[in-house]
């Protein structure tokens, strides 16, 4: 390796933010392998590493097939989160009145396992995309709102007063002040909420469908191939780790003020 | 109020004058008449300031000092129209205040910098606020940033500069919509006491420069004296004035004026206020 010249070179490769993760990876793919070989662990428990790789190597238009429809229903559903998620959350700092009716319910509502009540989706809206969008924008919806709600709720009222003092109308001022202000709550609810779209979408794809990642995992289950399912668990996560990049970035472009963001030091004692 | 003047006008120290309305008949800056505040919660009433009546003249340094929570920031707020007075009436410039009027410019005891706008489009928040030409006042907004000695920090984002430094910035974005009036509430508390002193007579700097009336509130009674023209000494929850003092020192007055023998019999007669109702903090 050129880099195991300069000792320093070595260190920035593996201080790269992207390496440490992977690393880690690596061993757990190695330790795996090594827990089957050691303890004799039968193909149709668990399947070697290497037999995953393999189907992912063998399947991939298949597999990449089957990924679109996923990927599409979960975009969808995390959006819808996003779309009315924000605005609902807006709602409830805004209004004591509409928080005391709202809140509760959304917690409860919370409580009941969508997993359970996918197949009504199906019973009412076929077996289109509508059930897995529908699915993943609950489970997607309600992190979005909590973390909003939070960080509407956290603005410094006296930093509110000095710009209503100025005469700022009341939407200038929740523009000004509260929405940005919030922004950093909002996009860490977003974070959480787009994997939990991945899941939505996957549940969705389970109970009635016959495409998509989730329906690969349901048909190789069936047919105990279970590197086929492995491979789509590999597939399921790398798209959810897209998604995160994605927002994550957008996070960045939108919020590059916030502390989260800042790699520079301070220069002004 | 009336027999907490006798007292002290009774008493020997007679360049000590206690002051009642200075300027009552001329055009005042802010008058109070029969303002009180009371606030309703689940347990009842709660009166946060007796009636006052006072006023505060055009052009005046005018500090009120009393112990925490005796509705010092109510009547701040009161003023700059936020809160409505449960009685009495306000009035700034002859005209009574109902709604947020925009006259005043406010300091906090944080700087309260919005932390995704640099120095300079903080500064420039009321403009946008009150909807005014920025490109006019945007270079009103450089020079008071120069005058505060911030020149060359206008893009830098708040977290960059130091406590004193984000103060003074609050302080441009308090002016920038030229205000006739600034409210200060315990604008310096946060600060060490070193960057304190040296914020206190660039206010004082500030102050003469810009011509602004100041209503600045503190629990520094020191701090009171040292730039007031007057100061307003407040009693315990529910607040009501004890005294008004005017304070005899020279402008322009530096730290030397802190070792006068005027400023420190000041000081000691307003401490003994405290210590006679209980503690200031």
């Amino acid at each position: 390796m050129a880099e195991a010249k300069s000792p320093s070179g070595l260190s920035k490769v593996l201080n790269a933010a992207w390496v440490r993760p992977f690393l880690f990876l690596v061993v757990i793919v190695a330790a795996w392998d090594l827990a089957i070989r050691l303890f004799h662990i039968p193909a149709y428990q668990i399947p070697s590493p290497g037999d995953v790789v393999a189907v992912l190597k063998t399947d991939w238009p298949e597999l990449l097939r089957q990924s679109w429809p996923t990927t599409y229903a979960t975009i969808c559903g995390f959006l819808l989160s996003a779309v009315f998620g924000i605005p609902v959350a807006m709602l409830i700092a805004g209004s004591k009145t509409v928080e005391s009716y709202v809140y509760p319910l959304l917690v409860f509502s919370q409580s009941v396992p969508k997993i359970a009540i996918a197949p009504l989706f199906v019973v009412w809206f076929g077996f289109g995309i509508i059930p897995k969008v529908i699915s993943a924008f609950l489970l997607g919806f309600f992190p979005v709102v909590v973390s909003a709600v939070q960080g509407f709720k956290s603005v410094d009222p006296d930093m509110v007063d000095l710009a209503r003092a100025m005469q700022g109308s009341r939407f200038q001022v929740f523009r000004a002040v509260n929405l940005p202000h919030a922004m950093p709550a909002i996009f860490s609810g977003l974070k959480v909420s787009v994997t939990l779209a991945v899941v939505g979408a996957v549940v969705g794809e389970f109970v009635g469908s016959n495409s998509g990642i989730g329906y690969v995992m349901q048909r190789s289950i069936g047919t105990f191939d279970l590197p086929t399912m492995f491979a789509a668990l590999v597939i399921l996560a790398l798209l959810g780790v897209v998604l995160f990049w994605i927002v994550d970035r957008i996070e960045r472009l939108v919020i590059p003020w916030h502390v989260s963001q800042r790699d520079d030091i301070i220069f002004a004692s | 109020m009336k027999s907490a003047m006798k007292t002290v006008a009774d008493q020997p120290g007679a360049h000590l004058r206690l002051v009642s309305d200075r300027a009552a008949g001329a055009a005042p800056g802010i008058k109070l008449s029969g303002v009180s505040k009371t606030y309703r919660s689940r347990d009842g009433d709660v009166p946060s300031l007796r009636p006052l009546d006072f006023t505060i003249n055009d052009g005046e340094f005018f500090v009120v000092v009393g112990p925490s929570g005796c509705g010092k920031s109510t009547l701040l707020k009161m003023i700059s129209g936020l809160l409505p007075p449960t009685t009495g009436e306000v009035v700034v410039d002859g005209e009574p205040v109902t709604k947020p009027h925009g006259n005043v410019g406010i300091v906090f005891q944080n700087a309260l910098l919005l932390p995704w706008r640099n120095i300079l489009s903080n500064v420039m928040l009321p403009i946008d606020m009150k909807q005014l030409p920025r490109d006019k006042y945007r270079a009103r907004a450089r020079e008071l940033l120069k005058l505060v000695g911030l020149e060359g920090f206008e893009k830098k984002l708040p977290w960059q500069l130091s406590g004193g430094m984000q103060q003074r910035a609050s302080i441009c974005r308090a002016l920038v919509h030229d205000p006739k009036i600034m409210l200060m509430d315990e604008p310096f508390g946060a600060l060490d006491a070193m960057t304190r002193e040296r914020m206190n007579v660039e206010l004082m700097r500030i102050q003469r420069e810009t011509g602004k009336t100041v209503l600045l509130i503190t629990h520094s009674i020191p701090e009171a004296v040292f730039l007031a023209d007057r100061v307003l000494v407040m009693t315990e929850r529910p607040g009501a004035i004890a005294a008004i003092y005017d304070v005899p020192l020279p402008r322009p007055r530096s730290l030397d004026s802190m070792s006068d023998p005027v400023f420190t019999e000041l000081v000691q007669r307003i401490r003994k206020h405290f210590f006679t109702q209980g503690t200031l903090d």
